[in-house]
């Protein structure tokens, strides 16, 4: 079995790994980190996404070996050095009542600090008009960006909620 | 429990934190994503002592009915990591044949494609779902049937879900039909519907032989009810309730797929009874969800609507020809909501079902009233346009002075106010009346409007213990379960104000069945059923043990049963408007305004309410757009058995979407006050949609979902 090493939430982790193993499997079954979450396992519903080396990434499409030396930021990890130990985007989701059931929440949370980032880096998305102007953080801009997420509870008014408050508090990671 | 439980009349509670926002109590542990979910425990820190654990994957038949002539386990076994294969040769006996579904591996009988046919152990999840694949399992296939059409057989159940006359009638519908001057005679159809929750059902268990003679089964599973799952497998497994355990501290939503054990959790309990001492684990597949976790059946509503000419219904008839499964019947009610919503001297309706050769259907938010009522509210939108009127008005000319269905008097419907009130704040007063009047560049720009129902209900099997601890808090304890709605939140709230203490004095204890027993998180009915007992005990405990009681005093009690149940008919009632604009040349439909206003008692926390309500809202458009499950009748099974292709509503498909109810407190119904709002949003607002999409573009589309390839070309 190939050994792989994984920085995750802070901690640095080298273990062998079974080639088949996802990130996702790697987190929740090997190192007991279950903030990421298992909905799909086919990149079609977004609970598993985390932050990897950066970018919000949905780790059941990801194989560990593939990943060798990665950082990977969960949702259990995001609040590391941040007042009261909840990173901003989460309390946001908190006050915004951006949740139900609580499941896909995690994925959301890091889905949307990624995103937060992705604006500020002026990337535009699938509804941006002008690819050269800088990107006007809108509505239908967030909801689009954060379409890869899905929430069966229907939060969605709360999450846009959050979101919105966010980017207007200036996106603050 | 130590103590015999009581049965008391309650006292409405004098409310301070009821009514009141309150911030979700395990909120912060589901933002960080450090609330652990069914297969996320470890058993042996539960249990104190070092459990081996063990994955499971399911192998499924790959025929839709026959029966299985050899299992060969020889290639799976030999692939390392696997330690055990459960299939119908091996697997320990269950007993019983009350519930045919969970009798999983008992037979070599296939009854539906996808049905569990072995289960795999492995020490990894990669080995397990490796071991799966190379279970060999050969079939003697048999002629079947799995294709619902307006020509496949039907049978008349004994009763409709839960316990319905499966038929009423009253008056001459015929004659009035035959005398009547406007006619609406139309058939409405709903598609196959999967609840998809988004944590997948999954289960997590241990059995334990005690050396003394005994047995015990724990088990973290994904519930909306762990009373009823203690209480189904118990018996079937040779067990007492007290020898079953079964935990749902959270869980990832349900939707009614989680309301009754499905198969896969019983199948746990034989893999876990196979291998004691260890603890075994299963989430099942995404895939596997569309066969084996319950779905809505499809349902076609053939409707007779006779009024008069200024819209006074003087006839309604609503046939329902749906599907149950062979294995298991389940009789969705779908012409329930026709019982009793519109006034009308001369009413029939009925229910036949198709039994095919597939997957077991079951509960899914707001069973029959769901399809029914968008039945009933596109059929009354039919109407209102053959009338010439406003389908508002149409509506408040059809209030019955009492219960068409029981003959009793309402309590409490404010069905007309919400009517209003949403017209007013939603701008109805400035619709068009002819439909396909306002173009807006390349979209056709519509209003709809339809009302919904659900009925009161509070279930029997409550009860509560409240105990003393030290510090002046109180322990509150039932085995209730939070699936997202938030009744870890209402029930500390309502604990709070029954007690007469603050909610932070407060511990309340839910989701295990060793607490107190509880009813299912289903049927709009927890917060009323669980928060009754709630009340019940907290008063029992003052009276007992006054203001200062002793660490240790306890108090045990359960609700007696509501005595104006019998006086009344109780609903809840809405009204939904929603906007829609249809793409003129592709048949894209946006909804850009979606406002639902309900008469639902009293709000018991805003937050939540408004969240649930939005919710169901949320689901009604997925069901109005997009939601069909495509089963391919040459193979039996769910085709678009994934998010990708059975879609469910996204973000960007959800646009300004707002929920308000009356401001209103219903002690009749409860002594809370409130009367339950689970799934009142989903019922209604498909309608809403649909009669939005007719309004903008003049195509009427009764089959749901209102996908593209139904408008384009007449747009």
């Amino acid at each position: 079995m190939p050994t792989v090493s994984f920085r995750v939430d802070g901690v640095d982790h080298t273990l062998d790994v079974d080639v088949r193993t996802t990130v996702l499997d790697l987190l929740r079954e090997r190192l007991g980190n279950t903030a990421p979450k298992k909905g799909c396992d086919h990149g079609q519903c977004g609970s598993c996404t985390v932050l990897l080396d950066g970018r919000r990434h949905l780790t059941c499409l990801a194989l560990a070996v593939s990943y060798d030396g990665a950082e990977v930021v969960t949702a259990a990890g995001l609040g590391e050095g941040h007042a009261d130990g909840l990173h901003p985007v989460a309390d946001a989701f908190l006050r915004n009542d951006a949740f139900q059931c609580g499941y896909c929440t995690p994925g959301q949370v890091c889905s949307a600090v990624g995103m937060l980032d992705e604006l500020r880096e002026g990337h535009p998305s699938h509804v941006t008009e002008d690819l050269d102007a800088e990107v006007d953080p809108d509505d239908d801009e967030l909801r689009e960006r954060m379409s890869g997420n899905l929430c069966r509870c229907g939060a969605y008014v709360g999450i846009l909620a959050a979101v919105r408050e966010c980017v207007a508090s200036g996106g603050e990671a | 429990m130590s103590d015999e439980p009581q049965q008391r009349p309650t006292r409405p509670i004098d409310v301070r934190s009821v009514g009141r926002e309150h911030v979700r109590v395990d909120g912060r542990a589901k933002v960080t994503g450090t609330a652990p979910y069914a297969v996320e425990h470890d058993l042996g820190e539960l249990l104190g002592r070092e459990l081996p654990l063990l994955h499971l994957w399911l192998v499924t038949s790959r025929i839709a009915k026959g029966r299985i002539e050899s299992v060969d386990a020889s290639r799976a076994l030999a692939h390392p990591g696997v330690v055990h294969v459960v299939d119908h040769t091996n697997a320990p006996r269950l007993q019983g044949d009350d519930e045919p579904e969970l009798l999983v591996l008992q037979t070599p009988r296939v009854s539906f494609r996808n049905e569990i046919v072995a289960v795999v152990a492995a020490e990894s999840l990669e080995a397990a779902r490796e071991g799966a694949a190379l279970v060999d399992v050969t079939y003697a296939e048999e002629p079947f049937s799995a294709e619902l059409t307006d020509s496949t057989p039907t049978y008349k159940p004994d009763s409709v879900n839960p316990s319905m006359p499966t038929d009423t009638e009253e008056g001459d519908v015929d004659a009035a039909i035959a005398a009547a001057e406007v006619l609406v005679e139309e058939t409405y159809r709903t598609p196959f519907e999967h609840n998809n929750p988004m944590e997948p059902h999954a289960a997590m268990a241990v059995w334990e032989d005690d050396p003394g003679g005994g047995s015990r089964l724990t088990m973290y599973d994904s519930t909306q009810g762990v009373h009823g799952v203690r209480s189904a497998f118990a018996p079937m497994l040779g067990l007492e309730p007290e020898q079953v355990r079964v935990l749902a501290p959270n869980v990832g939503g349900g939707f009614g797929s989680k309301g009754v054990p499905h198969a896969p959790e019983m199948a746990v309990a034989l893999t876990a009874r196979a291998l004691p001492g260890r603890a075994v684990k299963l989430a099942v597949t995404r895939q596997q969800m569309f066969s084996l976790t319950g779905y809505r059946t499809a349902t076609f509503s053939h409707f007779r609507l006779g009024a008069d000419d200024e819209g006074r219904l003087q006839a309604l008839e609503h046939r329902v020809v749906e599907q149950t499964s062979r294995l298991k019947e389940y009789a969705e009610q779908t012409a329930s909501p026709t019982r009793m919503m519109y006034a009308g001297p001369n009413r029939r309706t009925s229910h036949r079902l198709a039994m095919l050769d597939v997957a077991v259907p079951s509960w899914m938010r707001a069973p029959g009233e769901m399809p029914g009522a968008y039945a009933q509210e596109v059929a009354i939108d039919d109407l209102a346009v053959r009338c010439g009127l406003d389908p508002v008005t149409l509506r408040e000319r059809n209030e019955p002075e009492i219960d068409p269905d029981t003959g009793k008097p309402f309590h409490d419907r404010r069905l007309v106010e919400c009517l209003r009130r949403g017209a007013e704040r939603f701008g109805w007063a400035d619709r068009p009346s002819e439909p396909r009047s306002r173009q807006e560049g390349e979209w056709w720009v519509g209003t709809g409007v339809a009302a919904s129902s659900y009925p009161m209900m509070a279930m029997p099997g409550n009860t509560c213990r409240v105990e003393a601890l030290h510090g002046g808090r109180l322990a509150v304890s039932i085995g209730a379960v939070d699936i997202g709605t938030g009744a870890w939140t209402v029930l500390t709230q309502i604990a709070a104000d029954a007690l007469g203490c603050p909610t932070e004095a407060v511990v309340l204890r839910i989701g295990d069945s060793d607490l107190p027993s509880a009813s299912v998180a289903g049927g709009s009915s927890g917060t009323s059923s669980w928060g009754s007992a709630i009340v019940a005990a907290a008063q029992a405990f003052r009276e007992e043990h006054g203001e200062a009681p002793e660490v240790g005093a306890v108090t045990t009690a359960a609700a007696e049963e509501n005595p104006e149940k019998e006086r009344y008919a109780m609903h809840s009632f809405g009204a939904v408007f929603a906007e829609a604009r249809v793409h003129r040349w592709t048949g894209e439909v946006r909804v850009p305004r979606l406002l639902g206003v309900y008469s639902v008692g009293r709000v018991v926390n805003p937050t939540t309410a408004r969240s649930q309500l939005l919710g169901g809202l949320t689901m009604g458009l997925s069901a109005a757009l997009f939601e069909e499950g495509w089963r391919d009748p040459r193979f039996g099974h769910t085709v678009t058995q994934d998010l990708a292709t059975y879609h469910v509503a996204a973000h960007a498909d959800v646009q300004r979407l707002e929920a308000e109810w009356l401001d209103e407190a219903d002690t009749v119904a409860t002594p809370m006050g409130s009367r339950g709002i689970g799934e009142i949003g989903i019922v209604g607002s498909p309608a809403a949609v649909v009669n939005a999409v007719f309004h903008a573009t003049g195509v009427r589309v009764r089959d749901l979902p209102v996908t593209p390839d139904k408008l384009v070309g007449q747009l």
